[in-house]
């Protein structure tokens, strides 16, 4: 069947200086497939600078790779133009992190909704638009007359970011790119939010990309998961697995810090080494704050096959075979 | 002093803190109101506990509740439109409420420190993070030699695990975990008795809330103050604080242990509050807070939690219910409990 939007082997490099140049690899030989006939939600957790809002910008087209490729419906995306472009933009859709950000304050928030419709052409007449956009606002668990009309700063986060869901929505994408969608939202609307998501997914057919550093939100929406660090996969699979047996160290240190509302569940006593500053050397990225270390550790770790939906990159599984980083997706339930 | 001495060598088990039973900081009936075009908004109405040294306390709630407002409150520092109404802060016997402007000066960071909300966006973009902390101490300390206000500054970044070398450093180059920590260091600098650290973690990834939780808990226990946590992450408290307080609307509407709260919420809204917490036995079960926080210029008559409550009763929508102190100590705001004080 056919693929939806595939990364070939993709890294993303960012330099600067001219003379003593500096560079950082935000993302590295990422390979990674989303099919069009299987909706999934999958996550990309990692701590700031693990590259999981780079993999997001390269998704959405708004930077380019430095090496590899991403093919959309079989063509590469830096290549699109007029139709297929416009298809591209409507298709993959984006929430961002900040609800407060992407309002602009001198327009009633029916702007939002209102310039896609146009853009894209997406209704015949004034009427149409309009019950277009209630639909999608309805959709979310809006009441649409609470909320056309008025300004972003007479509404709360929860609803500005229910609304930008509505927009996504409102231009049946196949695949939505959730970039910590709820980390600004009271932890009582995150429910709510997690929610209209997960049927955005069920009900619509949507794929979602639910970026995240938050691992307790993750386990709820998502069916698979990828777990990044400074730019390399750590470890990915089946989200039950992952989050209740992790493998990697840097996985385990991530779920030990996770503060369950559980008084019986407490904190890992595992020590943390801080992280070190700079691009660090080749090898395994997490080698310096690794606590099990060893030297083999300083060649880069391919990935390691533990089950058929779970995959870690790190030599205390080097007894388990080997999984080409192409084959990544295969691990990933739907 | 020598009381206390006296005091634990006859109950050997009993440490310092808890024979110490007298509370450090008591916050009464302390009331907010912020004057707007649009009316008259209580942030906080009739506001009051205790908190013994040592003891950590979360303060949760939505935004909008008046969790920061309390905090700012007291602290002094509410701008207009907001006033405050009335009250007292009391931290050991001095009343910060009562104090004049170059009192309440010398009391902050010295007595009752407070560490804001994204802290990290607070330091002095061109100032060393060593002179930033220079100047705090000075501005209490205007005689300690220079010597030994550095000694004193490097203390407090040991304290917080950071390297005496940040001292020489400028804020762009920490960290947000960092930087954080530089503003507990900052806190802390005085051995204030109460500490308010609002949202210290939102902006952090686990891993790095984790080692700043850590830190401000070791700190808290080497200068034995009391701590208040303001945050909207159950998971959080559930981690870090002994006892919860629950705001809604301006109004503490439950006060326990965090046993108690995790295990057997009063209130409806903390009911609601704990279920709808995300935890690993119960996965892809949403369960969110129907309906939103009221608007401070229009509350609903009664309860305010009224139109949300699963469990309202006729009374509710007419009567304010008041704080019952139930047996046990704990505190709930509710007509359910009426008469079981």
């Amino acid at each position: 069947m056919a693929d939806l939007l595939r990364l070939e082997n993709v890294s993303k490099v960012y330099s600067r200086g001219l003379i003593n140049a500096q560079s950082t690899i935000a993302l590295r030989n990422m390979s990674l497939t989303l099919r069009e006939d299987e909706p999934t939600i999958l996550t990309v957790a990692g701590e700031s600078g693990s590259g999981k809002t780079t993999l997001a910008m390269l998704l959405l087209g708004f930077i380019l790779p430095t090496t590899g490729q991403i093919i959309y419906r079989g063509r590469n995306i830096s290549t699109l133009h007029g139709g297929d472009k416009m298809a591209y933009r409507r298709e993959v859709q984006a929430v961002f992190q900040d609800p407060f950000a992407v309002f602009n304050p001198f327009y009633t928030v029916d702007h939002l909704l209102t310039v896609p419709i146009q853009r894209f052409k997406l209704a015949k007449s004034k009427a149409d638009a309009r019950s277009k956009m209630e639909e999608a606002l309805t959709a979310v668990g809006l009441r649409p007359e609470d909320i056309l009309g008025r300004f972003p700063h007479q509404l709360s986060g929860g609803q500005r970011q229910r609304i930008n869901v509505a927009r996504a929505l409102l231009l049946k994408p196949k695949l939505l790119i959730a970039d910590e969608p709820v980390s600004m939202v009271d932890a009582s609307l995150r429910a709510t939010i997690l929610e209209t998501l997960r049927n955005l997914q069920r009900d619509h057919g949507v794929s979602i990309i639910y970026i995240t550093h938050d691992l307790t939100t993750a386990y709820h929406i998502a069916k698979s998961i990828i777990v990044l660090y400074r730019g390399s996969v750590m470890e990915a699979g089946d989200v039950d697995t992952v989050i209740k047996d992790p493998q990697h160290p840097y996985t385990q240190l991530l779920v030990d810090s996770i503060p369950w509302p559980n008084l019986d569940q407490r904190w890992g006593a595992q020590p943390i080494k801080a992280r070190e500053a700079g691009g660090g050397g080749g090898g395994c990225r997490f080698r310096s704050r690794c606590p099990q270390a060893m030297e083999i550790c300083a060649t880069e770790p391919p990935l390691f096959g533990l089950s058929p939906s779970h995959t870690a990159s790190c030599y205390l599984h080097q007894e388990q075979p080997e999984v080409a980083m192409a084959r990544l997706s295969e691990l990933l339930p739907a | 002093m020598n009381v206390t001495l006296v005091h634990s060598a006859v109950q050997p088990h009993v440490p310092m803190s808890i024979a110490a039973a007298e509370p450090v900081l008591r916050v009464r009936n302390l009331e907010v109101t912020y004057y707007t075009d649009s009316g008259r908004a209580k942030a906080l109405d009739n506001v009051s506990f205790s908190l013994k040294a040592g003891e950590k306390l979360g303060m949760v709630g939505e935004s909008g509740s008046g969790k920061s407002t309390l905090a700012l409150a007291m602290m002094r520092m509410i701008k207009p439109p907001g006033r405050i109404e009335g009250g007292q802060v009391l931290v050991g016997d001095t009343d910060l409420m009562a104090l004049d402007q170059e009192g309440m000066r010398k009391a902050r960071l010295s007595r009752i420190a407070y560490i804001p909300q994204g802290a990290m966006n607070s330091l002095n973009p061109v100032m060393r993070i060593g002179a930033q902390m220079i100047d705090a101490v000075r501005s209490h300390l205007p005689d300690e030699p220079k010597p030994a206000v550095e000694a004193r500054c490097k203390r407090a970044l040991q304290s917080v695990d950071l390297d005496a070398g940040v001292f020489r450093m400028y804020a762009h180059e920490l960290s947000g975990g960092m930087k954080q920590r530089v503003c507990i260091a900052i806190g802390i600098l005085l051995d204030p008795d109460v500490i308010i650290a609002d949202e210290p973690t939102s902006a952090l990834d686990v891993v790095t809330q984790r080692q700043v939780m850590e830190t401000i808990d070791n700190v808290q226990k080497a200068i034995n103050a009391a701590v208040i946590l303001i945050g909207h992450d159950m998971g959080l408290m559930a981690q870090f604080v002994d006892r919860v307080a629950v705001m809604y609307a301006g109004r503490l509407v439950e006060m326990s242990s965090v046993r108690e709260m995790f295990t057997d919420p009063k209130h409806p809204y903390s009911r609601a509050l704990i279920r709808s917490l995300p935890s690993l036995d119960n996965k892809g079960v949403f369960q969110g807070i129907p309906g939103l926080a009221p608007s401070l210029l229009r509350l609903p008559t009664g309860c305010a939690f009224h139109p949300r409550c699963d469990s309202a009763m006729p009374e509710c929508s007419t009567a304010r219910p008041e704080a019952q102190i139930l047996p046990g100590g704990r505190s709930v705001t509710c007509h359910l409990f009426d008469g079981e004080a």
